[in-house]
């Protein structure tokens, strides 16, 4: 999974029906201390998470439809987690 | 799920079964930022609606060609939706108290 920072919401009305009334955001990679890294992805919520939380992302297609209660959904990353803390030595 | 502007159209005259009739658009991938990051690539359009000019957000890999109805077919980029409005939160925003820690 990977560790990033939600940094902005995306909204559309054309879009596949799968994403119909989902919340999509745009999540920052960061590394273990909070400090941005250039990748960026667009996921799912599931959480209910916001500008600025730091979040937790699953970036599997499998796993994500299995969230998502999708056989055949075309999604591959979907927001799983806010994080409080990362403890890295 | 990526960022991508539209910058043109593919017609091809043969394709693949199962592909016939699906829109092949140029796609440049863009970074979070909005500017443009590599070369451009081919994405099918799942909305169908996609055209030059328009902000979309794609998926790569297996999920593109689920995105398409025959899903089987060979296909590694697809438009997912037009983006409406993008908003970006302020690059410096503070750590909130007691949600993360900076070791």
């Amino acid at each position: 999974m990977i560790l990033g920072r939600v940094v902005g919401t995306i909204t559309s009305t054309i879009n596949h029906p799968f994403y119909d009334a989902r919340k999509l955001l745009v999540v920052e990679r960061t590394d273990a201390a909070g400090a941005p890294l250039a990748d960026y992805l667009i996921a799912i919520d599931t959480v209910d998470a916001g500008a600025g939380d730091r979040v937790l992302v699953l970036d599997e297609g499998n796993g994500a439809r299995q969230v998502l209660a999708s056989k055949d959904g075309p999604v591959r990353s979907v927001i799983v987690g806010i994080v409080d803390a990362v403890t890295a030595s | 799920m990526l960022l991508g502007r539209v910058v043109g159209t593919v017609v091809p005259c043969v394709v693949y079964e199962g592909l016939e009739g699906v829109p092949m658009l140029m796609v440049q991938p863009l970074d979070k930022k909005g500017a443009s990051r590599g070369g451009p690539l081919v994405a099918a359009d799942s909305t169908r609606m996609a055209g030059p000019g328009e902000l979309v957000y794609y998926e790569g890999g297996r999920e593109a060609a689920l995105a398409l109805a025959p899903s089987f077919v060979p296909v590694d980029h697809t438009i997912i939706g037009i983006v409406d409005a993008h908003e970006t939160v302020a690059e410096a925003a503070p750590a909130q108290p007691g949600r993360s820690t900076r070791s």
